[in-house]
C-alpha cells in the first residue's frame, strides 16, 4: 500500500469546485437529516466488566428492553472528586457485543469431535442433568483435585457472579483443584513476593511529585484506558515531570509525552538495569546506608552465613562472581541494543534525581527469564536509596487504583493442592507426575490427578490466552485425557468450541449488580439495574450454580437462603461494613452512579522505610531480599531444565528464544511479542466489527525487517516457527525496534489446513513455563515472516 | 456566506494517545440514526464497515541506523490527530455538490447532507479535503457529522467530545473556543493547508508536530481511517 502524509491523495485539488450547486446554505430547518427517535427512552446505568480492571460507566439507552445507544458517565464537572469514569471504545462498543451474531442463544452439546464446533441446542433440563452427572461420575471416579476451575476473566466484577458462585458450588461439593498466579502477572507477582514479600506499589499520582519518571514496557494508554484514571494520570504527570520510556515499540503511552524512548530488545531490561548498577557503584553514586540498613545482599556486609563468598549483588556487577564479566554499559549495549552512551546518560540522570519513579509493565515479566527482569528493575530505587518518599515507587506497576466492594465467599477448598495457572495442560497429560520441585506444585509435593473435568467460565484461556494453540487444542481433543469440558460464555469463542456442554450467559448490560470503578481520587460505584431484555435463553453463573446445588443436594450451602440480589444486597451491605464511606445499597439503587472519595495517593514502602523494624517486611529477614536465602535453596533443589535459572539475586539470564539464542536465530531471526491492542481486552471484544475497524490487527515490523523480506504494509504475510504459523498482515512501521516484532495479542484463534488465519499469536508461543513462578513465556518467541 | 453562529472543534493532539473512543462514540450514534430501523436483535447494529464519521490518524517518522555494538540510534516520533467535519467557513463539499444537499446551517454554521437531496455522487467526498463526507455505500447517500446537532439543542457537547477519556477535545462556538484556547498552534501534517476550506478547527500541537507543508512522517494507520 502506498505510504501518504496527507489525508488524501486528493487533498491539493480539493479546493477545485466541481459543479456549483442549486443552494450552498440554508437556514431551512426542514432540511437535516433523519431526526433522532422520539418514542419513550429508558436510562440505566451499567458497566464494561471484562477484564482492563476498570468497569467503567456505562449509560445504556434502551426502547422496548432493546439497547439503541450507548454513552458513557457525563455527569458532574469532571474535575477531583467528579471526574467522569469515561468508558473506552471497547465499552462504547457494546450494542454490538449484545446482538453479535455469534452470540450463544441456547445450551447446547457437542456432536461432531472435541473441538470442531458441531453443537445442537438442548433443554436447560438435558444441560443440568449431564453437568451434574458429569462432575458426580468425576468426583466419584477419581477425586475432587480432578476437576479444574479455569483461569478466566470475561467478567471481572460482580459481587455474586461468575468465578465465586461456581467456586462455591464446587467447594461444597468436595473442593477442586485450585490454581495461583495469572497469566496477567505470574512472574512479577513471584519477584515482589520475595524481594519485597509481597507486591506494592505506589500510586499513579506520585508521578506527579517525581522529578525523572523511567519506566520499562509500561503502556498504560492501551492498557488502562478508563477515563477515570491510569493512562489519564500517567499522560498528565508527564506534562510536568521528564520522563524516560524503555520499551521495543513506541507505544500510545509516548507519542511526545517522553523526553526519550530508549529502544529495548524483549527480555534484555535486566541487562540495561545492570549496567546502571555497574556505573551507580563505580562512580560510588549508590546509597550504601540505604542498602545496607533496608536491604539484604547488596554486597558482602549483609550476606546471610548461608551464602557462598561472592554471591552478593555488587561482586556480580562488578564482575567479582562465578561469571566474572563486568556488566558495563558497552556489555549491555550488545544485548540491549541501546547504545553506551545513552545507558551511561540514563545513570548519570538518575543518579541526581531527587525523587525517581521507577515502574514496569507486566510485558517485561511476561517472558522465560521475566522474574529476573521484575528484580533486576527492583534493583534501581534501591541502589539509589529512593524509596517510600514521595514521589518513588519500588519499580512494581503504579498502583492506586482499587476499589472496596467485595464479593461472595467462595468458602473453604478442602483440596490444598495448587498448580500454577499456565500449567493446567501439564496437569490434563502428566498430572499424576507433577511435584513441587519440577513443576511447582504447591500445597503438596505431589498430585494424586491429572485434570479430567474443567468449568470453564467467561474465558478464553482454554485455547486462545494459553500458549501454543496448535499444541494445546490437541490435548483437549484427546477425550481420554480431560473427560468433560464446560463452558458458560456469552459467545461462540475459540474456547466455546471445545466444549461438551456449551451454556449461554449473560451480558453485563443484561445484569443486575452493582459494581465500581476506581478511579484516581475516587471510586464510582454503579448501581447495573437493566432495562434490557435478554433476547435469548440464556442464564447467569449464579442461576446455574443454584441449579445445580439443587440437583447435587448443596442447595442451603449454596444459597443460604438468599436470591441473587438479595446476595448482590448482602456482599455490598457487607463492604459497607468495612467502607462506611458508601452509600446504603438503596441510595445506590436510586441514584444509579456515585462517586465515593478514596486516597489514591499512596506512597509504597513507606512505613516500613520510616520504622524498619516496627514494620518488618513479609520476608524471612523482615528486609528487602536482594539475596533471597529461600531462592538460593530452591536454586539447588529444584529441578530445570537445561538453560533455566533461579538464582539468590537478581541477574539478566539468556534464554530459550531470546535476544542472544543465535542458534534458534539461524531458522527464526525475529524476536515476537504481543502488545495489547486498544481494540480488545485480552480476548474480549474480538467478535465487534467496530473495533476491528477501529484497532487493525497487523504484526508491526520495522521497515528494515520488511525491506529485507519484501513487504509492504498490507501485505498478507505468514509468520511461522516450530510450533505454528499464523496468517497475518504486514505493518510496516518505524515504531517498533529493528528485529523485534509484534502482533496485538487476543485474536481468535482460527486454524484453516493448518494455518491459524485468525491471527492468534498464541498460535507460536511456548508451552514451556518460566523457572520459578511456572508463569507464560509470552513475549519469548522467535519467529520467521514471509509473503502469504 | 455569513453565519450567525458558528460552531467548530478543539483537539489537543499532545494530550490523544490514538485510543478511538471518539471513533467508536460517534459510530455508535451516528449508525443508531442512520440505520433506525434495523432489527438488532436480528442482524445486530450495523457495521457499516469503511463509514468512520470520525477518524483517527496515526502520524509518524524518522529513522533507525545500526551501530558497530548492534545497538541502534534512532529519531522516531508519532502522534495523532483525530478529525470529524471542521464544519468549514469556506466548505469545498457544499461548492462541490451538485443538487444542494450539501448545506451549511446559517444558525449554527454546522455542514449537513440534505439526504433526500443527495443523489450520491461523491462530489463533496472528492472535494474535501479531511475526507468528512463518508457514502453510506448501501443507500447510496452521503452521511456525514452532523455536530450532534440534537445534542447540542439539548444543552450537550456532542459524543465524541463527551467521550473522551483524555479530554483531548472540545466543541463550542468558535467565538468561546478562542476566548478559552487562543488561536492554539495552526496546524499540523497530516492536515492540509487551512487555506483550502478555513476549518473551523483549533490545534494544540503534539511536541512532535509536523508542519503542514514537509512533515517528516506518514500516515502510518490507513487501513484505519
Amino acid at each position: 500500500m502506498e505510504r501518504r502524509s496527507f489525508l488524501k491523495a486528493s487533498a491539493a485539488l480539493g479546493c477545485a469546485a466541481t459543479v456549483v450547486g442549486c443552494k450552498t446554505d440554508s437556514d431551512d430547518v426542514n432540511v437535516v437529516p433523519p431526526q433522532p427517535p422520539v418514542a419513550e427512552e429508558q436510562i440505566n446505568w451499567s458497566s464494561c466488566t471484562c477484564n482492563c480492571a476498570a468497569s467503567c460507566a456505562l449509560k445504556v439507552i434502551s426502547q422496548d428492553g432493546v439497547v439503541t445507544r450507548v454513552e458513557s458517565d457525563n455527569l458532574g464537572n469532571d474535575k477531583g472528586l467528579e471526574l467522569q469514569s469515561r468508558a473506552c471504545l471497547r465499552g462504547r462498543s457494546s450494542r454490538q457485543k449484545i446482538y453479535a451474531n455469534d452470540r450463544l442463544k441456547v445450551p447446547m452439546k457437542r456432536v461432531g469431535k472435541r473441538g470442531e464446533g458441531k453443537f445442537v441446542a438442548i433443554s436447560w433440563d438435558e444441560a443440568y442433568s449431564t453437568i451434574a452427572s458429569e462432575l458426580r461420575r468425576v468426583i466419584d471416579t477419581y477425586g475432587n483435585d480432578a476437576v479444574y476451575w479455569q483461569h478466566a476473566s470475561g467478567t471481572n466484577q460482580f459481587r455474586a457472579g461468575g468465578r465465586e458462585s461456581s467456586k462455591r458450588l464446587l467447594n461444597l461439593l468436595g473442593g477442586f483443584l485450585d490454581m495461583y498466579g495469572s497469566y496477567s502477572a505470574a512472574q512479577i507477582a513471584q519477584s515482589a513476593t520475595y524481594t519485597f514479600g509481597e507486591f506494592n506499589s505506589s500510586a499513579y499520582k506520585q508521578m506527579s511529585n517525581s522529578d525523572l519518571i523511567l519506566s520499562f514496557g509500561f503502556n498504560p494508554s492501551e492498557t488502562r484506558m478508563s477515563g477515570s484514571g491510569g493512562g489519564l494520570d500517567y499522560s498528565i504527570a508527564c506534562q510536568q515531570v521528564e520522563s524516560i520510556v524503555v520499551d521495543p515499540r513506541y507505544s500510545d503511552s509516548a507519542l511526545g509525552k517522553e523526553h526519550q524512548w530508549l529502544a529495548i530488545r524483549p527480555g534484555t531490561d535486566a541487562a540495561l538495569c545492570e549496567a546502571i548498577a555497574y556505573q551507580l557503584i563505580t562512580k560510588d553514586q549508590h546509597d550504601k546506608a540505604f542498602l545496607a540498613k533496608y536491604c539484604v545482599g547488596f554486597d558482602d556486609t549483609t550476606l546471610p552465613a548461608s551464602a557462598p563468598a561472592n554471591a552478593d549483588y555488587k561482586s556480580y556487577i562488578l564482575g567479582n562472581s562465578e561469571d566474572g564479566v563486568a556488566k558495563t554499559p558497552a556489555w549491555a549495549a550488545e544485548i540491549t541494543g541501546i547504545p553506551e552512551l545513552n545507558i551511561i546518560e540514563l545513570a548519570d540522570k538518575l543518579a541526581v534525581a531527587n525523587a525517581p519513579y521507577i515502574t514496569q509493565g507486566w510485558g517485561p515479566q511476561r517472558q522465560a527469564n521475566g522474574e529476573q527482569t521484575a528484580r533486576a528493575i527492583y534493583m534501581l530505587p534501591l541502589l539509589l536509596g529512593k524509596l517510600g518518599i514521595a514521589g518513588t515507587n519500588t519499580g512494581n506497576w503504579a498502583g492506586g487504583h482499587s476499589h472496596s466492594l467485595g464479593a461472595m465467599s467462595i468458602g473453604t477448598n478442602p483440596i490444598k493442592a495448587k498448580i500454577s495457572c499456565f500449567m493446567w495442560t501439564e496437569a490434563v497429560i502428566n498430572g499424576k507426575n507433577m511435584t513441587a520441585v519440577e513443576h511447582g506444585v504447591q500445597g503438596t509435593e505431589q498430585l494424586e490427578n491429572d485434570i479430567k473435568f474443567i468449568w470453564n467460565y467467561a474465558g478464553n484461556t482454554l485455547i486462545n490466552q494459553h500458549s501454543d494453540t496448535f499444541g494445546t487444542g490437541k490435548i483437549l481433543e484427546d477425550e481420554s485425557l480431560c473427560e468433560f469440558i464446560l463452558v458458560h460464555d456469552v459467545q461462540m469463542t475459540p474456547s466455546a468450541m471445545y466444549a461438551d456442554i456449551l451454556l449461554p450467559d449473560v451480558m453485563d448490560l443484561e445484569q443486575h449488580d452493582i459494581v465500581a470503578n476506581p478511579g484516581t481520587d475516587m471510586e464510582t460505584i454503579i448501581a447495573m439495574t437493566s432495562s434490557v431484555k435478554p433476547p435469548f435463553d440464556v442464564k447467569s453463573c449464579f442461576e446455574v450454580c443454584l441449579e445445580l446445588a439443587k440437583r447435587m443436594g448443596v442447595e442451603d450451602g449454596f444459597a443460604e437462603g438468599r436470591d441473587y440480589q438479595q446476595w448482590v444486597e448482602f456482599v455490598y451491605e457487607s463492604s459497607r461494613k468495612r467502607n462506611p464511606a458508601l452509600p446504603t445499597y438503596q441510595e445506590v439503587i436510586e441514584k444509579g452512579l456515585v462517586k465515593v472519595a478514596r486516597s489514591g495517593e499512596g506512597i509504597a514502602m513507606d512505613k516500613f522505610i520510616a520504622s524498619p523494624d516496627e514494620n518488618k517486611l513479609n520476608t524471612p529477614s523482615g528486609k528487602i531480599e536482594i539475596y533471597s536465602e529461600r531462592l538460593a535453596n530452591m536454586s539447588a533443589t529444584w529441578v530445570l531444565p537445561e538453560g533455566d535459572i533461579i538464582s539468590a539475586i537478581p541477574k539478566y539470564c539468556d534464554t530459550w528464544e531470546g535476544a542472544r539464542d543465535t542458534v534458534t536465530k539461524e531458522t527464526y531471526p525475529l524476536q515476537m511479542i504481543g502488545h495489547h491492542t486498544k481494540g480488545r481486552t485480552h480476548s474480549s471484544f474480538h467478535n465487534i466489527p467496530w473495533l476491528r475497524e477501529a484497532a487493525e490487527d497487523a504484526v508491526w515490523m520495522n521497515s528494515i525487517d520488511a525491506a529485507s523480506r519484501g513487504l509492504v504494509s498490507g501485505d498478507a504475510v505468514i509468520v511461522w516457527n516450530e510450533r505454528g504459523s499464523i496468517q497475518s498482515v504486514a505493518k510496516v512501521t518505524p515504531r517498533i525496534m529493528p528485529g523485534v516484532t509484534s502482533l496485538p495479542q487476543g485474536a481468535w484463534f482460527n486454524p484453516v489446513n493448518g494455518v491459524d488465519v485468525g491471527g492468534n499469536i498464541n498460535s507460536i508461543t511456548s508451552l514451556r513455563p518460566s523457572p520459578l513462578a511456572k508463569g507464560n513465556p509470552q513475549h519469548t518467541n522467535l519467529v520467521q515472516i514471509k509473503k502469504a | 456566506m455569513t453565519t450567525n453562529t458558528q460552531y467548530g472543534f478543539y483537539f489537543d493532539s499532545s494530550k490523544c494517545t490514538g485510543c478511538k473512543t471518539c471513533h467508536v462514540a460517534c459510530k455508535d450514534r451516528l449508525v443508531g440514526l442512520e440505520r433506525p430501523n434495523d432489527d438488532l436483535i436480528v442482524n445486530g447494529a450495523a457495521d457499516m464497515t469503511g463509514v468512520i464519521w470520525r477518524r483517527v490518524y496515526e502520524y509518524g517518522g524518522g529513522s533507525w541506523s545500526e551501530n558497530s555494538d548492534g545497538s541502534y540510534d534512532q529519531n522516531i516520533f508519532a502522534y495523532y490527530m483525530s478529525l470529524g467535519c471542521n464544519h468549514c467557513s469556506d466548505p469545498v463539499c457544499v461548492k462541490a455538490c451538485p443538487t444542494g444537499a450539501m448545506h451549511k446551517r446559517r444558525e449554527d454554521g454546522l455542514v449537513h447532507v440534505a439526504q433526500d437531496l443527495c443523489i450520491g455522487c461523491e462530489s463533496c467526498a472528492q472535494a474535501c479535503p479531511y475526507d468528512a463526507p463518508q457514502l453510506d455505500k448501501r443507500r447510496k447517500i452521503m452521511t456525514k457529522c452532523d455536530g450532534c446537532f440534537d445534542r447540542l439543542a439539548q444543552g450537550k457537547k456532542p459524543v465524541c467530545v463527551e467521550s473522551c477519556p483524555l479530554r483531548a477535545l472540545d466543541f463550542d462556538t468558535m467565538d468561546n473556543l478562542r476566548a478559552k484556547y487562543g488561536d492554539g498552534d495552526g496546524h499540523i501534517a497530516p492536515l492540509p493547508s487551512q487555506g483550502i476550506t478555513s476549518p473551523n478547527l483549533i490545534i494544540k500541537a503534539n511536541k512532535n508536530g509536523q508542519s503542514v507543508s514537509g512533515g517528516a512522517g506518514d500516515i502510518l494507520n490507513l487501513p484505519e481511517v
